[in-house]
């Protein structure tokens, strides 16, 4: 099996990546080079060695999207038996319709809501406010759709600023429909990022749902919950019976393909594990001070690390756990080293940049080193100095890491830096495909997936491959 | 919850009220319960207005599209139009925040007017509004004067800007009030008396099909006519990869859009996308001015010859009669696989009323018709179409309803096809039926939008794509003995 992660790359040192900085920065007018040279550092190797969580710099061509966009496209939206009404105008529902990849198990429009349910507000609910409106679509959601265990209400930009109160709406709406319905006052004009979307519905998770329901069967030593999976392209199909095959019974799933009263039992289970850390941390914290549940943070990205975390999972159970672990190590790892075999020899010394959200920044990294390929550069849109304390120990020395980057900052990095890779999101895919560098879209697996656990990494291997290797870059160059 | 209450269970839904619901939502009962909707909207066939005016700012050389309002909006319409047509589409916000409902959105715009304009280099600032600044009543004239004052971006640069709340119609009209400010912004003062550039100005309309542009063109070739296509994003979105990045790989011509009020004559397609500029550009242009509905089909292509022919003075050339008759073969040629057979239809009004008269001349039937953004003379529009066909007597038009109307109507009321964009591929999937993806957007199929739906070539284009469908779902579907060599 491949060496962990590569700690340092030829040619990239302190100085050489701080002056690439400054070269990116050079042409900015000096206000905006001021607020954004602290977003822009060569990796410490300890510590978070960027600011963030701040606010984007106007006009600098962000990637970033909105607490509304935390709220529908992350945590709320991926429950499927829920309605989820995107409250404002038409689009904001519109563009996130299906654009995030978190697959769902069950019947659209039956027992699985994968739709845009909005309250399309017009001119006169601006006007004349839209809870008379929302308290109507309600009842038409609960009539139409009798098999979903509750409704969201998301609010919009206008919903917050024209002071309509969607907590009393839903309040007595729920009471009135007897099921549950969570107002989330999610407006996209609150915070820096979709990060405090995130927060702002973990927070309503808090408030209206967790310990409103237990699960009716008997508990057991092994019930955990997973966290901060949002089954893009199908990897909580993958991380599940995984889990199960090493003896832990998954109680629930926060929240790709998961099911509201799941989730509102967790509170039962014995640990939590969570996988991206940013969007779902505040709930494992909660449950840790009220139920005094455990928490562990783990990594199924590739079989190094995935070796890691199952072995990590494990010391929090018997010896009945740590066998089915080890069992399944053996299992999978010649499995592993077979895809590796196959794809290192195409992939080795490449080198990947990463622009990405979550935890995808850093818990990719090594596998793409069990590829034999090394991350020259890492950053996230949304993410906050505890993720960048993870990051710097995953990162080689002295390289470029990046925080809200605009698009010169990283086009200016890719074209220093000449990656064979480059990781990041659809905004930023035919940008860097047109300069001939082979690209994979890293938040929703690029229409491809799962990628997660063992069951990913064949494909994620794939993936890689391919696009690195097409037949196609060799056309680019023209012969006249 | 308190303490105090039983212990609720999670609970199951039992198998048997699944199946009951899966079967019930396809009734006559569920669509009546679905159609009394008052307040809530399901699977809308349209988006708000900002992701017009981006898509028009994109169609002029070095314009940088900029969104006064929150930053995930820009992120969305970008990410939108990305997938569509899997380009680049660089575009800035000035990223307003709480502080912004509070002090307004001058500074952000400010600031974000300055480092645009100095990182992207762009020859054109096109500003329109998303939510936020169109609630708190930002006061963008006062902005942008106030912009140039300070010295953000220099004194001539060009900054049209639009209102288009995304609380009021759809992309279509962002489009329009986008279009029409840049026009106005970059032909002021332009208008030369006794000039003309001898020149047709053509608006092709809210069009997201770079194979539309590129033929309109190669019409005008054909003709000899000289042209400035306006808001022209068929270099934009459809560009070379040839290892370079160019963020402003065409567009029209800043020059040509000034010069374009002293053409010859004008025509804009699609009257719901283009009402306002048109209003405008009528009164203010020079030469003449047509506005004409996308040509689908082969009628509103001859139309469109037969206007050209007169606006210009020149006969239609050689080529075209050629490939009318071509069109008509190859119509006629497959017309058995298409009689007859019923659609239903939704997408924006121009394309709407563009599949009812290209399916009326394949003797098809237009049967479901639905715009969720449409208004009262769009539907005496297509009512109009189809009282003038025998095989338009069956169909029913339905304004502002949604895809989950639409769903029940296919349901209860089946047809064989389907024609529309990417969102319309779970109703289809339910009904088993085929989805022709003409619309906007596409983001489940690779390059349709290279596949132009007007004029002739269009037309065949369509017929093909229809037709072979058809036949293929014969062959998927029939039993071995009617498996046969030719179809």
């Amino acid at each position: 099996m491949s060496e962990s992660s590569i700690k340092s790359v030829e040619g990239i040192t302190k100085e050489s990546t701080q002056e690439m900085i400054d070269e990116a920065l050079a042409i900015y007018p000096e206000k905006a080079k001021k607020k954004r040279a602290p977003h822009l550092a060569p990796n410490a190797g300890e510590g978070a060695c960027v600011k963030s969580n701040r606010k984007t710099v106007p006009g600098i061509m962000s990637a970033r999207g909105c607490a509304y966009a935390g709220a529908k496209g992350v945590v709320w939206g991926p429950i499927r038996d829920m309605v989820h009404v995107s409250h404002g105008p038409v689009g904001c529902g519109w563009y996130s319709w299906g654009t995030r990849r978190n697959l769902m198990s069950g019947i659209n429009g039956v027992n699985q809501f994968a739709m845009q349910f909005t309250s399309d507000f017009q001119e006169k609910d601006i006007v004349y406010g839209g809870d008379k409106k929302l308290k109507q679509l309600l009842v038409e959601a609960h009539e139409l759709f009798p098999l979903a265990k509750g409704i969201s209400v998301l609010s919009e930009c206008p919903v917050g600023l024209i002071g309509d109160d969607i907590n009393a709406v839903a309040k007595q709406s729920a009471k009135e429909l007897d099921i549950p319905i969570i107002p989330c006052n999610c407006e996209g004009f609150r915070g820096v990022s979709q990060s405090l979307g995130h927060h702002i519905s973990n927070d309503t998770i808090r408030d209206h749902i967790i310990g409103t329901r237990e699960f009716a069967e008997p508990e057991t030593p092994y019930d955990i919950a997973l966290i901060g999976d949002y089954n893009i392209g199908g990897d909580v199909w993958s991380v599940k019976p995984l889990l199960e095959e090493i003896g832990l019974n998954v109680k629930a799933v926060w929240t790709g393909d998961g099911e509201l009263e799941k989730i509102a039992a967790t509170h039962k289970v014995k640990l939590n594990l969570i996988h991206c850390y940013r969007s779902m941390n505040y709930m494992c914290r909660v449950m840790e001070e009220k139920y005094g549940i455990p928490w562990l943070e783990f990594n199924f990205f590739g079989p190094t690390k995935i070796r890691e975390s199952l072995r990590k999972i494990a010391d929090f159970f018997d010896d009945t756990i740590k066998e089915k672990v080890e069992a399944a190590i053996a299992k999978y790892d010649p499995m592993m080293q077979a895809v590796i075999d196959e794809y290192r020899p195409r992939l080795e010394g490449k080198k990947v940049m990463l622009y990405v959200g979550g935890l995808r920044p850093r818990h990719t990294v090594n596998a793409y080193a069990d590829l034999g390929m090394t991350v020259v550069g890492s950053g996230y849109e949304f993410a906050h100095g505890d993720d960048y304390e993870r990051t710097s120990p995953e990162m080689p020395e002295a390289t470029v890491i990046y925080d809200d980057a605009s698009e010169h900052e990283l086009e200016e990095f890719v074209h220093k830096l000449r990656p064979d890779l480059v990781g990041s999101g659809i905004k930023e895919k035919y940008l860097f495909q047109k300069m001939g560098i082979p690209f994979r879209q890293m938040h929703s697996w690029d229409y491809s997936g799962p990628y997660h656990a063992y069951n990913g990494f064949p494909i994620f291997a794939r993936d890689v491959d391919m696009a690195i290797n097409s037949p196609t870059w060799s056309l680019v160059k023209s012969p006249f | 919850m308190s303490a105090e209450a039983a212990v609720k269970y999670v609970t199951e839904t039992p198998e048997s009220e699944v199946t009951r619901v899966a079967e019930w939502i396809n009734t006559d009962e569920y669509k009546e319960k679905n159609f009394a909707r008052q307040a809530l909207v399901i699977n809308p066939a349209h988006a708000c207005q900002p992701l017009g005016a981006e898509l028009a700012a994109h169609g002029f050389e070095g314009s940088l599209p900029f969104v006064h309002g929150s930053q995930g909006c820009a992120s969305y319409y970008r990410s939108t139009l990305t997938r569509h047509f899997r380009e680049p589409a660089p575009a800035v916000s000035d990223s307003m925040t709480e502080d912004g409902a509070v002090f307004g959105g001058q500074n952000n715009l400010h600031e974000a007017l300055e480092n645009a304009y100095t990182i992207y280099k762009p020859k054109m600032m096109p500003i329109f509004t998303s939510c936020m600044p169109e609630i708190i009543g930002d006061d963008l004239t006062a902005f942008i004067k106030n912009a140039r004052n300070k010295g953000c971006v220099p004194e001539d640069f060009p900054l049209p800007y639009a209102n288009t709340p995304s609380f009021n119609g759809s992309h279509v009209h962002g489009y329009d009030a986008m279009l029409l400010s840049i026009l106005q912004t970059l032909t002021s003062g332009k208008q030369v008396e006794g000039r003309c550039t001898g020149k047709l100005n053509l608006i092709a309309g809210f069009d997201c099909n770079t194979g539309n542009y590129r033929e309109y063109k190669r019409i005008l070739a054909a003709f000899g006519i000289p042209y400035t296509l306006l808001a022209d994003i068929s270099e934009t979105f459809d560009s070379p990869l040839d290892g370079t990045y160019r963020p402003y790989p065409g567009g029209t011509k800043l020059d040509d859009a000034a010069d374009s009020i002293n053409g010859k004559a004008t025509i804009a397609f699609g009257t719901y996308s283009t009402a306002k500029t048109f209003t405008w550009l009528k009164d203010n242009y020079a030469g003449k001015h047509a506005a004409m509905p996308v040509p689908f089909g082969v009628a509103k292509t001859d139309a469109l010859l037969l206007k050209l022919s007169e606006l210009f003075g020149k006969p239609v050339p050689e080529s075209l009669k050629a490939e009318r008759g071509r069109a008509v073969d190859a119509m006629t040629d497959a017309h058995q696989y298409m009689h007859g057979k019923k659609f239903a239809l939704f997408g924006d009004p121009d394309y709407l009323l563009g599949y009812v008269s290209f399916l009326l001349e394949m003797g098809a039937r237009p049967y479901h018709i639905l715009c969720s953004k449409g208004t009262k003379k769009l539907e005496k529009e297509i009512q109009a179409l189809l009282d003038a066909s025998p095989y338009g007597t069956e169909g029913k038009i339905y304004i502002n309803k949604d895809l989950w109307h639409l769903r029940s109507l296919v349901m209860t009321d089946p047809v064989d096809a389907v024609i529309g964009d990417t969102h319309g591929k779970f109703l289809a999937r339910d009904a088993k039926i085929p989805l022709f993806r003409f619309g906007f957007p596409v983001f489940d199929r690779v390059n349709l939008h290279r596949s132009p739906l007007i004029g002739y070539q269009g037309a065949i284009n369509m017929v093909t794509t229809i037709c072979n469908k058809f036949i293929e779902i014969g062959d998927e579907t029939c039993d071995d003995r009617h498996f046969e060599m030719m179809r």
